[in-house]
């Protein structure tokens, strides 16, 4: 559908495992220099090792993507940066058109590529969101999602080095939505760049107002993302009405 | 991370609780939008002035929560446990974080609009649970649910859901972790240090 060949398509596949290798590699050392200590929450069984990523996370936020979010706010001007975030939203609509489909929710799926179809003509290639204006409203799915959808649990809880939270399910999810990633597969490789380092920023920017809020409410910024994740997660599987689970400590 | 926007989103229509009202929904929606009628044309809340909006939340907002329950709630199985002033003390400093907390995000409000959903409850219901969800241009709404009961001829919040994420919830594993290392009295000397800190990077602005 995006006009990827099997042939590329195997590429793809190769050069994420060549990415994720190094990954696994940096998991099991993590796992060695922290014991994997386990915290004794069964919601998090690695949470040494989590919390390591964490740290690291945190330490690359601070000293490189925030200040690039924070200067880009300060210097494009905000219809600029609605533009930019529109952009990439418009693309994300295709697929949260496909997983919608995936879900079996033919109708909200329709509804999202009726957006695409809005937004790139009308709204100019997506740098306006004229269907949003029009009440076509935009969903929020991934892969992890729809795997959640099909009956995957979530499984252990990782912070991965850069990618930050996610489940088990939601990583897998994750090797999917980046392989399914059009711009990802872009062969002219410093314009695939500069669009991944934009949308990046872009998305960053979009959370800096909600830094602030977080370190203040925040007894342990670790707890409070993990848990406020795992939650937000099982909330979007269900679209927003998941079963009610006794949560009461009697 | 998209979780975090909806969660800030969120926050900014916390403010919305309850009113003098016998049904729990119209409540809701009343202080919502009187609180955010007051935002819009405070250019000093929008501007980033905390203790003006606290101000606000502590008269409009909190006289619909019930404080008691949400930190028993979020302290768990050791509130029982806990001395009648350790209760008092965890309650009040957990009050001063939230108010702080929702106040800060009244004023990053930006024009998003919020819709109620129609509340079905029967007339004996003493628990209700009230749908409402913010609109904002080129974004997922963001889903904001009120858990309230019953207390005597008024409706008190307990808890509130934030796209999916419970306030109550959030602050559970970060209270019992807490509570293991240290006891309730660590608790307690962490949230106030954590108010006091806060307190004091507001004092410097």
């Amino acid at each position: 559908m995006f006009g990827i060949t099997h042939e590329k398509d195997a590429i793809v596949k190769f050069a994420l495992i060549k990415r994720l290798a190094p990954l696994s590699a940096l998991f099991m050392l993590a796992c060695t220099l922290t014991g994997c200590a386990t915290s004794g929450n069964p919601k998090d069984p690695i949470e040494g090792f989590n919390r390591a990523m964490f740290a690291f996370n945190e330490g690359v936020d601070k000293t490189v993507i925030k200040p690039v979010a924070q200067g880009y706010e300060a210097t494009v001007p905000q219809p600029a940066r609605n533009g930019v975030a529109n952009f990439f939203g418009n693309i994300e609509d295709v697929f949260i058109g496909v997983n919608n489909v995936l879900q079996g929710k033919v109708p909200d799926g329709i509804n999202d590529f009726g957006r695409v179809l809005v937004n790139t003509t009308l709204g100019v290639f997506g740098f306006m969101d004229v269907a949003s204006d029009m009440g076509v409203e935009k969903h929020n799915e991934d892969f992890g999602q729809t795997f959640g959808r099909w009956g995957a649990g979530p499984g252990t809880y990782v912070v991965w080095p850069l990618f930050g939270p996610r489940t088990v399910r939601d990583s897998a999810g994750l090797v999917v939505d980046l392989a399914a990633d059009p711009i990802g597969a872009i062969n002219d490789i410093p314009a695939r760049n500069i669009l991944l380092v934009t949308r990046l920023v872009s998305d960053r920017a979009a959370l800096l107002p909600a830094d602030k809020v977080i370190e203040e409410a925040a007894l342990d910024k670790y707890s409070y993302i993990r848990d406020g994740y795992l939650q937000r997660r099982r909330s979007l599987v269900y679209d927003g009405n998941p079963p009610r689970r006794d949560e009461s400590n009697e | 991370m998209k979780w975090v926007m909806g969660f800030l989103a969120g926050l900014v229509i916390c403010a919305s609780a309850i009113a003098e009202d016998s049904a729990p929904d119209v409540m809701v929606k009343n202080v919502t939008n009187e609180v955010l009628e007051i935002v819009k044309k405070d250019k000093d809340i929008q501007s980033g002035n905390t203790r003006k909006a606290i101000g606000l939340v502590e008269a409009k907002v909190i006289p619909h929560f019930n404080f008691q329950r949400m930190t028993a709630q979020a302290v768990g199985k050791s509130w029982r446990l806990a001395t009648a002033a350790q209760q008092k003390a965890l309650a009040e400093e957990f009050r001063t974080l939230l108010v702080r907390t929702y106040a800060n995000a009244l004023t990053a409000y930006k024009n998003q609009t919020v819709d109620f959903k129609p509340l079905k409850m029967a007339p004996t219901d003493t628990d209700v649970t009230i749908h409402s969800s913010i609109r904002q241009p080129g974004a997922k709404s963001i889903d904001i649910d009120y858990a309230l009961e019953k207390d005597g001829p008024d409706w008190k919040v307990y808890d509130f859901t934030i796209g999916g994420i419970s306030m109550v919830t959030s602050y559970r594993d970060q209270f019992s972790q807490q509570i293991a290392a240290d006891g309730v009295d660590g608790l307690i000397k962490s949230l106030q240090a954590k108010n006091a800190s806060l307190d004091a990077s507001a004092a410097k602005k």
